[in-house]
């Protein structure tokens, strides 16, 4: 392919390749949703004790909203880095656009619903969303913004 | 005349604009580094994703703060 322009900057971005290999993503939203299992009963507990069953389902689904919503942006932006970098940045501002969208029309729609308790709906989306990225970069952090780099427990033997 | 609730819709919308010039702005410093030192993407890519989820949150909150006000 040859593409020139005045512009190195644009033609290096017309010319690069996706990455292969695992995406950094994927392993992020795989690492996130693993350490959120055992904590998803909180809040449910919570909205128990603030609205009782509906409570409850209430949180419930929300923690089901935000994993959705993460999955999604990881596995859209794992398939768009896979093809282009123009792709990506595509799929990263019109990704945002939908899945905020969906969000709302989920939110919009369950709404109306007996069993269902705005207040805790919309607390557990903000709350959970924000705890989990907050407790992921804990370990990103430390592992130089690589979760594939974690330190491993056990020791490697000398060579 | 505007209701209460088309108000706080159309500042939701309004609200919106932030994060969504946060994203692009982030996004296109990403691709950009990306692009310029292709070997580091992976350490950009997971940099920019935690970035767009801490960005997107805040317009999660805005539309929890017009459900709950609505």
């Amino acid at each position: 392919m040859t593409v020139t322009t005045d512009r190195p900057a644009a033609e290096a971005v017309l010319l690069s390749e996706g990455h292969d290999g695992p995406a950094p993503e994927a392993e992020i939203v795989t690492d996130l949703l693993r350490r959120a299992l055992p904590v998803v009963p909180a809040p449910i507990v919570i909205g128990a004790i603030v609205a009782g069953t509906d409570g409850a389902l209430s949180a419930g689904v929300g923690v089901a909203l935000v994993f959705a919503n993460f999955i999604a942006a990881a596995a859209s932006l794992a398939w768009a880095a896979r093809i282009n970098l123009g792709v990506l940045m595509g799929v990263s501002l019109f990704g945002y656009l939908l899945r905020i969208s969906a969000m709302f029309g989920a939110v919009f729609l369950l709404r109306d619903l007996d069993w269902i308790h705005v207040g805790v709906l919309g607390c557990t989306i903000v709350v959970m969303h924000l705890g989990l990225l907050a407790w992921e970069l804990k370990y990103v952090s430390a592992s130089l913004a690589h979760p594939a780099l974690k330190p491993s427990k056990t020791k490697e033997p000398a060579a | 005349m505007i209701t209460d609730s088309g108000l706080a819709a159309l500042t939701y919308g309004l609200g919106a604009i932030g994060p969504g010039i946060g994203i692009g702005y982030l996004v296109g410093q990403s691709v950009q580094a990306m692009a310029r030192q292709p070997e580091a993407a992976g350490m950009v890519r997971t940099t920019m994703f935690l970035g767009i989820a801490f960005v997107e949150a805040l317009a999660l909150i805005g539309f929890v703060v017009f459900f709950l006000a609505g």
